[in-house]
């Protein structure tokens, strides 16, 4: 079988189904190719958490900006079918030294423009009843939001219009006399393309590999918990003001300071831990137990309620935290659009509106050079 | 704990599961020198295939509803003999939610009592999982309506608590457990309209010598159906159920005949009038601890070696858990992964021919069970029965037309992506009622979940789980 | 013929339970589950979707479609948990938490 269209995106995750979406709606073919089902890696295992709460001023909160806006706009034509959910976040202190760092945190952010409202100790409970006492206070960020990330991969895959070609691995990446992208070969035929968009998330290096460029993405393992049905109890999404530290942490050990949400269906979503282990699958009971020790911590009441499952995922990360967005100049017609570790969901978005600003010629909103992805050397693989 | 014959050195393996396949291996193993800690979810030993009567019933003849009764006397005396030596710990309603690995040795998280809220971990250096399994069953419109109840449950609900659940029982589907349960469910005065199975007689005649291969169980067999006959249940083969009808309970189920291809002939249609409908289609493996510990799952079942070890170092499996064959089987792979059990943990090489009887018995009760397991195929295109509003998913009332609309529309190719799309599965069984289901009507194949909480775990208990472990 | 005539059943002495504030006469030793059916009881739950009725499916705590409330405690297995003299057993509708 032999395809041709205007851009082939490899990858049908969230940023593969953003970029596909985007880049339909500017007028291109797009062709989506993966090796598995949609939403088969580490879309399938993450949370949809949209978060700007948890990013401090610089490009990726400009980036989730960015993508908070345009999933508000998606949420008009998609909104119930990928159970979107401007729930927004709490984030809270235990101690008052908690609290004035977290303050501090917020004053940064909203003069970078997110939306961030001072809680007193008092009215805590008026936002969220069954939160444990004695907290000293926390921050609102009404900004935060929530979608079923595989509904809405899948959904976008779907609205875009793009072909989709499923169970299909990518083998090869076809290039010309001159070095530019010609297109992908794959175990069911080739598929032709003057553009390859690598959304292929925590695989991304290998797909890099295959044109033949150095792109050091690494797995980061996380566990999510999901309880019992319950009325809805939890309204936004909770965390502990411990967590900011740990989304930036650069430790190899495992850190757990679970966001706690309800979810439409009923259950209580907590997660993720993160665990620098490689791809390793295998059950862990350190870093489930840490998670629910951290979720009835916040909310006492969880500990009579019941974990039905667990499951796991690996976040793709890059060694300075910041995603692969825009095109490769080592290689024509190559462009990357993944590395966003436990964000990828909300910033899939932004990520697809902006490939497919650079996909027609359009120079992007945002200013791409933090996301370069020839910034870690041009190491030939 | 203590124990007189033997040192608190002696190595001590956790045996999950006391039905035939725990209890053969609780016995060879506490024979052959270790100290065996039998972890159970039940009030009393037996598991499924012995279970037995509540003792505040007091039953005198809980035999009239059991077959292979001197085998299970032969058990419980070797149990009882062994508790009272102090080799074997028996810990009943204890269910178990995980086994984690230490740096030497294991951990048995169960949680207490019926109300499963309190934790407690055993401690072991090795564990043999003989965790069963469970009934297999394919939705058809109707089957969600109080009175529909799985064969397996309608019986265990009459030997555990010596009631029926209805007057006229229709019993249906295939696989070797229907006729038991027909037979049971009538001599106990309920009134069999019907004995429904898919399976085609002729296929039996195909498979022949395997089958013949086992002539106790062909008797068996025929003891069966001479009950059958002598409680006037008449037996429909190579029929199915069509549909349960009813508003708020059962009222009636409609069967019909199939054809040589495996479809309905819709004329064949006849409505049959019923307060029950007991319906299996064959067995699936527990295979969720043995998956939690990283063992190599086959297809739906664990993976075993010859001595029943599975290829995590210190983990043995048996019975159902390693493939679908019966008490019998079960029987022999226990007391087969309780003597190799003993021997390596006492650090010999075990001898094959000291179970070489055993090993015979295996080997033949497999080859029936595969040839009974080719010929109870539930019917070839059983999909075609599920319309697109009937309920697949009983948990969380997913239909088959949003699991069929999953792939066609939205990129399913697998059943965890339907999952995910539709929340088939993601409800309290976590899947174990649709999965096989679900797989069918998305034109994939059948494999085990990942199921790391064998069962739902208080966050309470798991915020505490195994902290004991890591100050070691 | 019935079961506990067929298995010779001398149970303990009788108690009764509630039922939605309806008293059922009890065996000890016996499942809530199996209490119902003895009194013709076969559904004790309504589904979180379509509000339809469930009782016992598969009788061996593998399915949860028997779930029901046990003395305020919602989420019981009633084919597992036994029950007790006096026991108030309520049909559990929805999630069997309070909204």
């Amino acid at each position: 079988m032999r395809l041709t269209c205007d851009v082939v995106v490899i990858g049908a995750g969230m940023a593969g189904a953003a970029c596909a979406l985007y880049a339909s709606r500017a007028g291109l073919d797009v062709v989506v190719v993966d090796r598995g089902p949609v939403a088969g890696g580490t879309t399938g295992a993450g949370e949809g958490n949209l978060l700007v709460s948890d990013k401090e001023p610089g490009p990726e909160l400009e980036l989730a900006l960015l993508s908070g806006r345009l999933w508000t706009g998606l949420a008009g034509e998609l909104g119930d079918r990928i159970e979107y959910e401007p729930k927004g976040g709490v984030v809270v202190a235990a101690d008052p030294e908690g609290l004035a760092a977290l303050e501090r945190f917020a004053a940064g952010q909203r003069a970078a423009g997110v939306t961030a409202e001072n809680v007193g100790a008092d009215q805590l409970h008026e936002l969220e009843p069954h939160l444990a006492p004695g907290l000293a206070g926390g921050v609102r960020y009404p900004q935060d939001a929530q979608v079923m990330p595989t509904l809405a991969a899948a959904h976008l895959v779907r609205a875009s219009g793009a072909r989709l070609s499923t169970g299909r691995t990518v083998t090869g990446v076809l290039r010309g006399a001159s070095g530019a992208v010609r297109g992908v070969r794959t175990d069911h035929g080739e598929i032709h393309a003057p553009a390859v968009v690598n959304a292929a998330g925590t695989w991304g290096g290998e797909v890099a590999a295959l044109a033949g460029v150095h792109l050091p993405v690494l797995p980061r393992r996380g566990f999510v918990l999901v309880t019992e049905p319950l009325p809805p109890r939890v309204r936004h999404k909770v965390y502990a003001a411990d967590y900011v530290a740990d989304v930036a942490s650069d430790s190899a050990t495992l850190q757990t300071s679970p966001v706690v949400e309800g979810t439409a269906a009923g259950p209580v979503l907590i997660g993720a831990s993160r665990e620098r282990v490689g791809f390793d699958r295998s059950f862990s009971l350190p870093p489930v137990r840490a998670l629910a020790a951290g979720a009835t911590r916040l909310f006492p009441f969880l500990s009579g309620v019941r974990a039905m499952r667990t499951y796991l995922g690996f976040r793709p990360y890059l060694p300075d935290r910041l995603p692969a967005i825009g095109p490769d100049p080592r290689v024509p017609g190559l462009l990357h659009a993944c590395g966003h570790e436990g964000a990828g969901i909300g910033l899939a978005t932004g990520t697809g509106q902006l490939i497919a600003q650079v996909l027609s010629g359009k120079s992007p909103e945002l200013d791409l050079t933090p996301f370069r992805p020839e910034r870690f050397g041009e190491e030939t693989v | 704990m203590t124990d007189a014959s033997r040192p608190e050195t002696s190595p001590r393996l956790a045996v999950i599961g006391a039905g035939p396949a725990g209890l053969a291996a609780t016995l060879a193993a506490a024979r052959h020198g270790l100290r065996v800690t039998l972890v159970d979810a039940a009030p009393e030993a037996g598991g499924q295939f012995y279970r037995q009567p509540a003792a505040g019933l007091g039953a005198r003849r809980p035999q009239a509803l059991h077959h292979r009764w001197r085998d299970w006397e032969r058990l419980r005396d070797g149990l009882d003999r062994h508790i009272t030596a102090g080799l074997v710990v028996h810990l009943r309603d204890h269910h178990v939610w995980c086994v984690t690995r230490r740096r030497s040795g294991f951990t048995v998280h169960a949680l207490l009592g019926p109300e499963q809220e309190r934790p407690a971990e055993v401690r072991a250096d090795a564990v043999l999982l003989a965790t069963g399994g469970y009934e297999k069953v394919l939705p058809f419109p109707g089957w969600t309506l109080p009175g529909v109840v799985t064969a397996g449950g309608a019986q265990a609900m009459l030997k555990g608590g010596l009631v029926l659940p209805g007057r006229t029982a229709v019993v249906a589907g295939t696989g070797p457990l229907l006729l038991p349960v027909a037979t049971g469910l009538a001599a106990a005065g309920a009134q069999v309209a019907a004995l429904v199975d898919s399976a085609d007689p002729r296929a039996f005649v195909r498979r022949s010598p395997a089958l013949a291969a086992q002539p106790a169980k062909l008797a068996e067999g025929a003891r069966h159906a001479a009950r059958l006959l002598r409680h006037g249940v008449p037996t429909l083969v190579h029929h199915t159920v069509v549909e349960a009808h009813g508003d708020q309970r059962l009222e009636a189920a409609t069967v019909a005949a199939l054809d040589t291809a495996g479809r309905v002939r819709p004329d064949t249609r006849r409505r049959i009038g019923c307060d029950t409908l007991a319906v299996g289609h064959g067995m699936l493996p527990h295979t969720d601890l043995a998956e939690g510990l990283g063992c190599r799952i086959d297809g739906v079942a664990v993976h075993v070696d010859d001595e029943q070890r599975t290829d995590v170092p210190g983990v043995w499996a048996a019975g159902e858990a390693t493939g679908v064959g019966g008490a019998v089987l079960a029987l022999a792979e226990g007391h087969i992964a309780g003597r190799s059990a003993a021997a390596r943990l006492s650090g010999r090489e075990p001898d094959p021919r000291g179970w070489a009887g055993a090993d015979r018995a295996r080997a033949g009760l497999r080859r029936f069970a595969a040839a009974m397991d080719d010929a109870y195929a539930p019917p070839a295109h059983w999909a075609e029965q599920v319309t697109d509003d009937t309920v697949v998913c009983r948990c969380e009332e997913v239909t088959g037309g949003a699991v069929r609309r999953a792939v066609t529309e939205l990129g399913a190719g697998d059943v965890r992506t339907v999952k995910l799309l539709t929340r088939a599965g993601m409800g309290w069984c976590q899947g174990r009622m649709c999965g096989t289901a679900v797989a069918g009507l998305a034109g994939c194949p059948e494999t085990a979940a990942r199921r790391p909480f064998a069962r739902p775990v208080p966050l309470g208990v798991l915020a505490r789980a195994g902290s004991a472990d890591d100050e070691q | 013929m019935n079961p506990l005539k067929l298995a010779q059943a001398r149970p303990g002495p009788a108690f009764t339970v509630t039922f939605d504030g309806r008293e059922l006469v009890a065996l000890p030793g016996r499942t809530v589950a199996a209490t119902l059916w003895a009194s013709g009881v076969t559904s004790w739950r309504t589904t979180r979707g379509e509000g339809r009725p469930r009782g016992v499916f598969c009788g061996i705590g593998v399915c949860y479609d028997c779930l029901v409330t046990v003395n305020g405690r919602p989420n019981q297995r009633a084919c597992v948990v036994p029950v007790h003299p006096g026991d108030a057993i309520r049909t559990q509708q929805g999630t069997g938490h309070d909204d």
